[in-house]
């Protein structure tokens, strides 16, 4: 056998086994939360606010984090879409191709995305008492959409950046202006990379435990304005699974399970409204 | 066909002592030129020596590239393109672009070639209508997308790309065709198709084609430049420059000496 056979052999294997490590720890993953999680998965788990003693085994559910969760994760990623596309837009209509300035923005948004949350956090914190203001759900989708906007925009831009010049230069030669450009052709362009950041962060501002600690509150109640504290899922999570309880702590599992069905369910009615709204996107 | 080739007294597209230079590269050295109105101008000369920037600082594409310094004007019904005052989408306008590549815009067939003139203001929807068949037509598509006209455009073969972008540049009703190597991207029948197009199209406007073969600037051209790293050479009717090149680079390119 000859080396180079024997050097595709060797790298297969290793593609296989790769694959194959990924299935894994998803299904691990996935399967130690159904196995945990289930049995303790109730109507109640998900219809119903914390009564007194729920930490304790006692009766309720985590409805309160789950339409915590569901508000923060909605309106930071509506927040960080709102600022991240005309970003985006700006960077890659506005800005000359090869602008200098354009290429410092991306590496500011490299760097930011590898902060990790807790500074967000802390970061939210500072700001909300120096405006004198009290943990709240406002503060969570505001700190929550600082923590994925770099995501965000980084995801958008890379789509952006893959549209050749010539279509810029195809709406500009029939006498549109750059906002033209951007709006009817970029944004079009780039939609199921819009769609995709979008899920991106959604899936990131849920989950996330650490910018919420300070910013958010816990309460047990389902929050009904914006200047409410609010709880969410992780951090039910965190609070369920550090009880000394085994039963509380199956809640944490079903809590966990609920979470990952939230993200799933967002996120195959983005890609099914996705796939519909990109049919004009030129390949 | 008219032969006799006079440059009328002022041309709709005059270029006068242009410079252009990318991060201080000199690309183009001081141009000073008149393009014939309704005639084809093919601009030729050897890979990199200028072509396709001397045709996007006719619509002011060059803006887009960062760096790029333009000195000297360029003239168009007599006003300086590059005067401050002048609006840029008012001078684009007067110009369609036909790139290399086909490059039709993510929506339907429709909405492409219907894109410049809504932007332009355009609301009626059956003047929108006409405008769309009329266009059509005129590239020949019509038959061939009128009953998939709410299509994507990408769903088109590249040689009906390409005719499509001619329609959407067209819709516009610019004075001036401006053609990058319209044609290197597509097969033979579809090339000879939007070659005829442009024969067709020369009664009503300007065109300028940048080309890299010779046998269609043969074919197509009533005028023809010759540039060779960033200078122009010599310019002239085609039958004259190609009978009798009076420059020695000319002749050389020509025979294939250079290229
Ligand atoms: N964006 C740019 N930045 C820097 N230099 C450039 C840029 N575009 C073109 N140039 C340079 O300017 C010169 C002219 O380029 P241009 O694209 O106009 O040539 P061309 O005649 O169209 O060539 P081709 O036949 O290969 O298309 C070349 O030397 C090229 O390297
Ligand atoms: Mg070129």
């Amino acid at each position: 056998m000859n080396w180079r056979k024997i050097e595709e052999e060797f790298f297969l294997v290793m593609m296989r086994l790769a694959s194959l490590l990924i299935l894994a720890a998803f299904l691990a993953i996935m399967g130690t939360v159904i196995y945990y999680g289930l049995p303790a998965l109730s109507w109640e788990m998900i219809f119903s606010a914390p009564k007194g003693g729920f930490y304790l085994g006692k009766e309720g559910g985590v409805a309160n984090a789950i339409v915590g969760t569901f508000y923060l994760a909605c309106g930071a990623t509506i927040v960080s879409l709102i600022i991240g596309l005309p970003v985006t837009l700006v960077l890659n209509v506005f800005l000359k191709r090869g602008s200098k300035l354009a290429e410092f923005i991306r590496f500011s948004f490299d760097v930011l995305w590898g902060v990790p949350s807790i500074v967000y956090g802390a970061f939210g914190f500072t700001l909300m008492l120096y405006m004198g203001m009290r943990a709240s759900l406002l503060w969570g989708i505001i700190t929550v959409a600082l923590v994925v906007l770099p995501a965000m925009c980084r995801a958008i831009d890379e789509v952006m950046r893959m549209i050749p010049g010539e279509l810029q230069d195809a709406s500009l030669s029939v006498g549109a202006n750059k906002c033209e450009t951007a709006f009817k052709v970029f944004a079009r362009q780039a939609l199921p990379g819009i769609v995709t950041a979008t899920l991106i962060s959604f899936g990131r501002a849920a989950g996330d435990a650490a910018a919420v600690l300070f910013t958010t509150g816990f309460t047990d109640a389902v929050p009904t304005s914006l200047a409410e504290p609010a709880a969410t899922l992780p951090l039910a999570i965190f609070f369920q699974l550090g009880t000394p309880f085994p039963e509380v702590q199956q809640r944490a599992y079903a809590s966990a399970l609920i979470l990952t069905a939230l993200i799933l369910l967002v996120s195959i009615a983005a890609r099914l409204t996705g796939s519909r709204l990109s049919k004009y996107v030129i390949k | 066909m008219d032969n006799s080739l006079e440059i009328s007294e002022t041309p709709h597209l005059r270029v006068r002592g242009l410079n252009v230079y990318y991060n201080g590269h000199h690309a183009l050295k001081n141009i000073s030129l008149d393009i014939p109105d309704k005639k084809i101008t093919a601009i030729i000369g050897p890979s990199g020596c200028g072509k396709s920037t001397l045709l996007r600082t006719f619509n002011r594409l060059i803006d887009t590239i960062e760096g790029v310094k333009v000195k000297g004007e360029v003239m168009i019904d007599g006003v300086n393109i590059y005067d401050p005052k002048v609006e840029v989408t008012a001078i684009r306008r007067k110009m369609g672009l036909l790139s290399q590549r086909p490059c039709p815009l993510p929506m339907s067939i429709f909405d492409n070639v219907a894109y410049g003139p809504r932007i332009h203001g355009e609301r009626g929807r059956q003047n929108l209508r006409n405008i769309v068949e009329s266009n059509l037509r005129h590239v020949g598509l019509w038959e061939e997308v009128q009953d998939r006209l709410h299509k994507p455009a990408s769903e088109l073969s590249i040689g009906q790309q390409q005719r499509l972008c001619l329609a959407r540049g067209l819709a516009v009703e610019p004075e001036i065709i401006l053609g990058d190597e319209s044609t290197s991207a597509l097969d033979p029948v579809s090339s000879k198709k939007v070659e005829e197009r442009f024969l067709e199209l020369k009664n009503e406007y300007t065109i300028i084609l940048v080309t890299h073969i010779l046998r269609q600037a043969k074919r197509l051209a009533d005028y023809v430049v010759f540039l060779y790293m960033g200078e122009l050479i010599e310019h002239g009717p085609a039958a004259e420059l190609f009978a009798n090149p009076k420059e020695s680079l000319t002749r050389e390119y020509l025979t294939g000496i250079i290229s």
